[in-house]
């Protein structure tokens, strides 16, 4: 069963899982779950090539959910569309809807910064600021204002410690975030990306530059932070996605090489039962 | 891309399978014709043999895990080997019931035993064993639609079961001096039965495997049709 970590009493929006019609008892599952991110109709253009088409998926509040796909599926790109970094891509432009807590983020006039503070990116490879562990995890709060030097250290204690890297950095906050090894590096990137305080966690392909220990911290970290953040994860490594996701969602390129949703539902029926040939072709490793 | 080695490695575990199959459903038949001829000789062999049926499961379920730890299947390939893992345990207690029978027969004094009696041990286990290679074929291809109609041929097993089970219950009465005897050959019908049982279970893996849905099934005149003639299995 599924634990729902928000308010019951209020009434839950039915999560649309898109390309599949849910089964009756798996439909009345995911209903019970709130929605955070409602994703209608996305289609996400690079100029003239539709990169993906029309992909309907709601995002539950509290769970974990991976985006799996063969390379190119446009997996990384759907990913980024949920706080708009796909703007940051020259000629790059959207249709459809991404609504966040209700609001539709792709409207017009919506302010960028407000939505990348409450959605929050990991990046494949670690990418710590050349600065202090301290700074590194202090940059956002004081972009967005933050000075009192008290504040700003509980600010990132407490990320560091969201992030599971506290206690190994603890006495040598003031040392580089580069001398770091892989594995913390991410954990600091997590931490920086807490230190804001977003609600949805992004990350894509997070531990794929990892060995399997600082991999599995990793893994370990999101089922954590989970019960305060949504979080949302693209991995090419199809058990992690078994692993860490509560939802996975299935892309698959077109014959028009756009990424389309194939299949989306609890994860543990996605690898045991998949319903769509497509879907059991690509997780039994005899896709293409 | 394809997974030839998992293939590989899958196709090595069926014909495995098949074997272990063959193994359990010739000693069945053996088993029956040793009753019969009162064979001791036999009856001790097979009830050695369910030593090798029991080795060969080991090495079944051991190439099993690796595979599943060293290919991570996922989906349909998941659900095989887990079918897999259920069918073989199936399979040795099918053996298991041969050793009983075999163990029963050197057991029994020298009181004759009633043709009858004996043509419908014959019938009980050649009803069985043709279930079991229809079940195991239904495995090997993923037919989920034969699957499903081969425990009803477990009706036909059943009645003959009840059959002998009056008769035995008849002649204690009528006699009670044969009630020992008697007791042994209704635990050979009973091994008789439940063999014909297992055969269901091995449909229901396919019906798994193949389809997904986990769901049992019954013959059509289901086990509680008789609750007073079942004996407890003691499993």
């Amino acid at each position: 069963m599924l634990t729902l970590a928000n308010d019951l009493s209020r009434p839950l929006p039915m999560v649309r899982t898109g390309a599949v019609p849910a089964k009756e008892e798996e439909a009345a599952e995911i209903q019970t779950l709130p929605v955070k991110i409602d994703i209608r109709g996305l289609s996400i253009f690079y100029g003239k090539f539709r990169a993906i088409a029309e992909v309907t998926m709601a995002i539950p509040a509290h769970q974990v959910t991976a985006i799996i796909g063969p390379s190119g599926c446009g997996k990384s790109t759907l990913l980024r569309a949920l706080n708009r970094m796909t703007d940051l891509t020259p000629g790059a432009h959207a249709e459809g809807d991404v609504i966040l807590d209700g609001e539709n983020i792709l409207g017009p006039g919506v302010d960028v910064v407000p939505i990348r503070q409450r959605v929050g990116m990991v990046f494949q490879r670690p990418n710590p600021f050349p600065k202090s562990i301290y700074d590194n995890v202090a940059y956002g709060p004081r972009l967005y204002g933050v000075r009192k030097r008290v504040e700003l250290d509980g600010i990132v204690e407490r990320s560091l410690k969201q992030a599971a890297l506290w206690d190994e950095v603890k006495d040598k906050l003031q040392q580089s975030g580069m001398a770091l090894s892989g594995g913390q590096q991410q954990r600091l990137c997590i931490a920086r990306a807490l230190a804001v305080e977003p609600s949805v966690i992004l990350m894509d392909e997070p531990a794929s530059a990892l060995d399997p220990i600082a991999t599995l911290k990793i893994e370990d970290l999101m089922q954590q932070l989970k019960s305060e953040y949504t979080m949302v994860i693209v991995t090419h490594n199809m058990q992690q996605a078994a692993r860490v996701a509560d939802y996975t969602a299935f892309l698959m390129i077109d014959g028009e090489r756009a990424g389309r949703l194939i299949e989306y539902g609890p994860t543990s029926r996605i690898f045991t039962k998949p319903e769509k040939k497509e879907t059991e072709d690509y997780v039994t490793g005899r896709f293409g | 891309m394809t997974r030839n080695l998992f293939e590989q490695q899958l196709h090595r575990l069926q014909d495995e399978i098949l074997e272990l199959g063959s193994s359990v459903d010739k000693s069945l038949l053996e088993v029956v014709v040793a009753l019969r001829r009162r064979d001791l000789a036999a009856a001790r062999r097979l009830e050695a043999h369910d030593e090798v049926i029991n080795k060969k499961r080991f090495a079944i379920e051991e190439d099993c895990l690796t595979l599943i730890a060293t290919q991570q299947p996922m989906a349909r390939d998941l659900r095989i080997l887990a079918a897999i893992l259920e069918v073989i345990t199936e399979l040795e207690r099918m053996g298991d019931y041969v050793k009983g029978i075999g163990h029963i027969i050197t057991m029994l004094g020298p009181e004759p035993l009633p043709p009858d009696l004996l043509d419908h041990f014959d019938a009980m286990a050649s009803k069985s064993t043709k279930m079991l290679r229809r079940a195991l074929d239904a495995f090997i291809a993923g037919d989920a639609k034969a699957a499903k109609a081969i425990p009803t041929g477990d009706d036909e097993v059943d009645k003959l079961y009840n059959l002998v089970y009056r008769e035995l219950v008849n002649q204690m009465i009528a006699n009670p001096d044969t009630i020992d005897h008697a007791t042994h050959l209704l635990w050979v019908a009973h091994n008789l039965e439940r063999f014909a049982d297992r055969v269901s279970n091995i449909c229901e893996r396919t019906l798994f495997f193949a389809t997904g849905e986990m769901m049992e099934l019954r013959s059509t005149n289901d086990e509680t049709k008789h609750p007073s003639y079942r004996i407890p299995d003691g499993e």
